[in-house]
């Protein structure tokens, strides 16, 4: 039985992911968007160790927050001249796109709320689950392991390569 | 008394995080913040993974989820090269203007 604390502390990691994603694609600089993803990928991983998958959490705040973000941020960087002091970016589309926001969710919430039944499991995942990811990784989930271990590396020299400085000008 | 935290709360906050995605990618002009709302994205389809995962007692959503976040680093390194590559050709990252395979 869950009592008030974890409800509440649910419901804070919830509003921090939710806020902060809304201030992603609502704000106007690009910074602010990169930084507030920042708290959403930290809320989306509170919301993990919820889900009893901790090494999925500590995963997610190493990739997403050490790796993707930091690249995020070197793009942003990038891609705009030092110059050019606010880094504004345009929206276009901005009400058809608020409608499809909307319908979409409305659908999905509707379909989830009341259509759907879904057929839980007697037994939850309630514990821990580092060791038996060990287990699985080494035994039903081996080729898939090292085929997105060939991936991985093949993606990263191909976006190495991709961005490597051009030292000689193309002519134009 | 507040209702038992259950399925549904983790399924609606990835609805929101997906459609809040979803309006990102529809609505922006600059390509690194469509790539922030592809991750948005990939984030509520992780939550919906494991949150099904959870209450099904078994591994298969959390397998499933590690490896959603490898391919989305990978995702995100070719992304923000072909990004920067963009740049390098068009002076800008305004996915409006560009329009042609080459310069």
């Amino acid at each position: 039985m869950q009592d008030l604390t974890y409800q509440l502390i649910f419901y804070f990691f919830a509003a921090i992911t939710v806020i902060s994603a809304v201030f992603v694609v609502f704000s106007k600089n690009i910074i602010y968007s990169a930084f507030s993803l920042l708290f959403t990928f930290f809320g989306v991983a509170a919301l993990y160790v919820f889900l009893s998958a901790d090494f999925v959490a500590v995963t997610q705040i190493v990739v997403y927050v050490g790796g993707i973000l930091v690249l995020l941020l070197f793009g942003v960087m990038f891609t705009n001249k030092v110059t050019q002091v606010q880094l504004k970016t345009d929206v276009f589309n901005f009400i058809p796109g608020l409608l499809i926001m909307l319908a979409t969710l409305g659908v999905i919430l509707y379909t989830f709320l009341t259509k759907a039944t879904w057929k839980l499991s007697d037994q939850h995942i309630s514990e821990s689950v580092v060791e038996e990811i060990g287990f699985e990784i080494m035994s039903t989930y081996v080729l898939p392991f090292e085929v997105i271990a060939f991936l991985l590396f093949a993606a990263l020299i191909g976006a190495a390569y991709l961005a490597t400085y051009d030292k000689k000008p193309t002519e134009k | 008394m507040l209702p038992e935290i259950g399925l549904n709360h983790y399924l609606i906050i990835s609805a929101i995080l997906f459609s809040l995605g979803l309006f990102g990618v529809m609505t922006r002009k600059n390509a690194v913040v469509v790539l922030m709302g592809v991750e948005l994205i990939l984030n509520a389809a992780n939550i919906n993974l494991l949150a099904f995962g959870k209450y099904n007692g078994s591994m298969q959503g959390i397998m499933f989820s590690l490896f959603v976040i490898v391919l989305a680093a990978a995702e995100a390194a070719v992304a923000l090269a072909i990004i920067i590559n963009i740049y390098n050709t068009f002076k800008t990252v305004d996915l409006s203007e560009v329009d042609t395979m080459k310069e």
